[in-house]
């Protein structure tokens, strides 16, 4: 579904990406981790279409999307969070995911409105239904950038770090809402620290170390990888 | 007090005012001399100006300092139509708007080349470049102007009072379709967008609002309004000059004060900025000068003490839109799934333990 050729990313002396192929097929749950400053979001930003990569091709169903603007990305159906949140903050949280559902999700507006207060109850964010993003806490903050990726119903759903400062009841509930999404179509490319979250739903871990995959497969197999040990569990 | 002004009767006391300003504005020529109707035709034209440059700068992040510059080529192509091609007057005015959206085009490509500070002087450069050609119209009276022949002013009423009322109902319907259709905008679907983009225009773009797409549309939105106020400012005047029909004074840096102290990206905002900058006006128009150096320092302590200006201020009592552009969810029944449910409850209750 995903394939990614040859891509590398520089930023003026600084290279972020080198020659990078990665293939995600339809369905699958690929979990990405990497130490910080690895190149994880540098690659969404690629995927997603915030950034252009300096050299390769990004494909998604065999159509070349290197250079489809970001708004038409979502459209094409593919649907993301930020690490850190980039929430409408004087918008309700109502708004907010109307929003992705209109635009993202081309929905009109009436089967929009009953799309976000479907995810909005889906992520756990009902309590929270009218008040200004802008007031919400960062846990929060996490579950609306999610609720606003669900609402477009994406293809490939990409997760930037989730997952990180809940507890373990509500990784739990996390995991449930990522298991749903995924159930009903959708391909999931997840970047995560959290490896226990990751290790129960991925079907692969890839591990990006100085801009390069060193290493992929199975979550069990990669884990027990040496070099994987060296550079990210530090053992 | 406090209490009464939480609740939501301060926003029916708001929407209450607003509907008594409107009834005002509807019988305006018979309650008021020519003198008022001269000065309330002005507020609404004003008025105008205002909510399309809040569109721009308020929603779509176009920051121009150059709108002036439509203002002033509806003046002159109103007066071209009227005075020199003999055109129904009406029509006239309404060529004034095709006139300045046909412009919008070519300016726009140049502008749109340009972000932030940089668009904002482009956009001053190509208003100021516009009134320097328009100096070189020979026919309009060059540098120094033309005023508008008898026999065309006496088209919208042979005596004074009869031409002021006429030229405040047209304002007047200028300013109703202003308003209605970009509220009408700003609940559609584009307008969504637009909010998003004026809160986040990163964010907006990564859920699927077209920024580019949205900028156009603003763009081409607000040039035909500028054009047709430009036409009525002009009957107003009686005359076209290029430093009076482009004045960046009085066409851009009014706009943007009143855009400012009432709150920018808001509906509400350039209306009470309005108001207050007319009462400021009308107050300070015996110090000179002084009004222009009193108008300053109020933007500035108004924006320090928020940012999203008088309206701001008033929303942190107001408890809701006074004139309503946002979407609320409807009652929370037949939510699609049972698992949602069962989820949204657990959500709940670990929320609940933390």
């Amino acid at each position: 579904m995903l394939k990614l050729v040859d891509v590398s990313k520089r930023f003026g002396a600084l290279s972020v990406l080198q020659n990078l192929d990665l293939t995600v097929a339809a369905g699958n749950v690929l979990g990405v981790i990497g130490p910080n400053g690895a190149g994880k979001t540098t690659l969404f930003n690629i995927i997603a279409g915030a950034q252009v990569p300096s050299a390769g091709q990004v494909h998604l169903d065999d159509r070349d999307i290197t250079h489809v603007k970001v708004w038409d990305r979502c459209r094409l159906g593919i649907g993301r969070t930020y690490q850190v949140p980039k929430p409408f903050t004087h918008m309700s949280v109502f708004e907010n995911v109307m929003v992705a559902a209109v635009h993202g999700g081309r929905m009109g507006i009436r089967a929009a409105k009953e799309q976000a207060q479907h995810v909005i109850e889906l992520t756990g964010l009902i309590h929270r239904l009218r008040t200004p993003a802008g007031h919400l806490s960062l846990l929060d903050l996490k579950r609306l950038e999610l609720a606003k990726a669900l609402a477009q119903k994406p293809r490939l759903l990409l997760l930037d770090e989730i997952a990180g400062g809940l507890t373990e009841s509500e990784c739990d509930t996390l995991l449930e809402i990522v298991k749903t999404a995924r159930d009903q179509g959708a391909t999931i490319v997840w970047i995560e620290h959290v490896l226990h979250a990751l290790r129960r739903i991925a079907t692969r871990l890839a591990v990006l170390h100085g801009g390069t995959i060193i290493s992929s497969g199975a979550p069990d197999e990669v884990l027990a990888d040496s070099r994987v040990k060296e550079v990210y569990l530090g053992v | 007090m406090t209490h009464f002004l939480t609740t939501s009767y301060s926003v029916f006391v708001g929407r209450l005012l607003l509907a008594c300003g409107i009834v005002f504005l509807a019988t305006g020529p018979f309650l008021l001399d020519a003198s008022g109707m001269q000065v309330m035709t002005e507020f609404m034209l004003m008025l105008v100006l205002a909510l399309m440059w809040n569109l721009l700068a308020g929603y779509a992040d176009i920051v121009t300092i150059g709108q002036h510059a439509f203002v002033g080529v509806g003046a002159y192509a109103f007066f071209g139509f009227l005075v020199f091609g003999e055109w129904n007057p009406y029509l006239s005015v309404l060529m004034a708007g095709a006139v300045a959206m046909l412009l919008a085009v070519p300016v726009m490509v140049i502008i749109f080349r340009l972000r932030t500070a940089y668009l904002a002087v482009g956009s001053w450069v190509v208003a100021e470049t516009l009134m320097l050609c328009a100096g070189k119209l020979s026919a309009f009276g060059g540098g120094s102007g033309i005023s508008m022949p008898v026999s065309a002013v006496k088209q919208f009423g042979a005596r004074i009072g009869e031409r002021y009322a006429h030229i405040y109902w047209l304002a007047l319907v200028l300013l109703a379709v202003v308003f209605i259709s970009t509220w009408l905008l700003m609940r559609s679907a584009v307008g969504l967008g637009l909010t998003a983009m004026r809160d986040n225009e990163d964010g907006a773009g990564a859920v699927g609002v077209n920024l580019t797409r949205s900028r156009v549309l603003c763009f081409l939105w607000t040039a035909p309004f500028l054009g047709l106020a430009g036409a009525l400012i002009t009957l107003q005047k009686l005359r076209v000059a290029p430093p009076a029909s482009f004045s960046i004074t009085e066409w851009t840096v009014y706009i943007i004060f009143i855009v400012l102290i009432g709150g920018v990206g808001s509906f509400e905002g350039p209306v009470i900025g309005g108001i207050v900058f007319f009462l400021l006006r009308e107050y300070l128009a015996e110090v000179g000068v002084w009004h222009f150096i009193v108008l300053g320092p109020i933007s500035i302590v108004i924006i320090l003490i928020e940012p999203r200006g008088l309206w701001g201020l008033l929303r942190r009592f107001v408890p809701g839109d006074l004139i309503p552009v946002s979407y609320t969810p409807s009652a929370l029944k037949g939510t699609k799934t049972e698992k949602a449910r069962s989820l949204a409850a657990s959500t709940s209750d670990v929320l609940s333990q933390s």
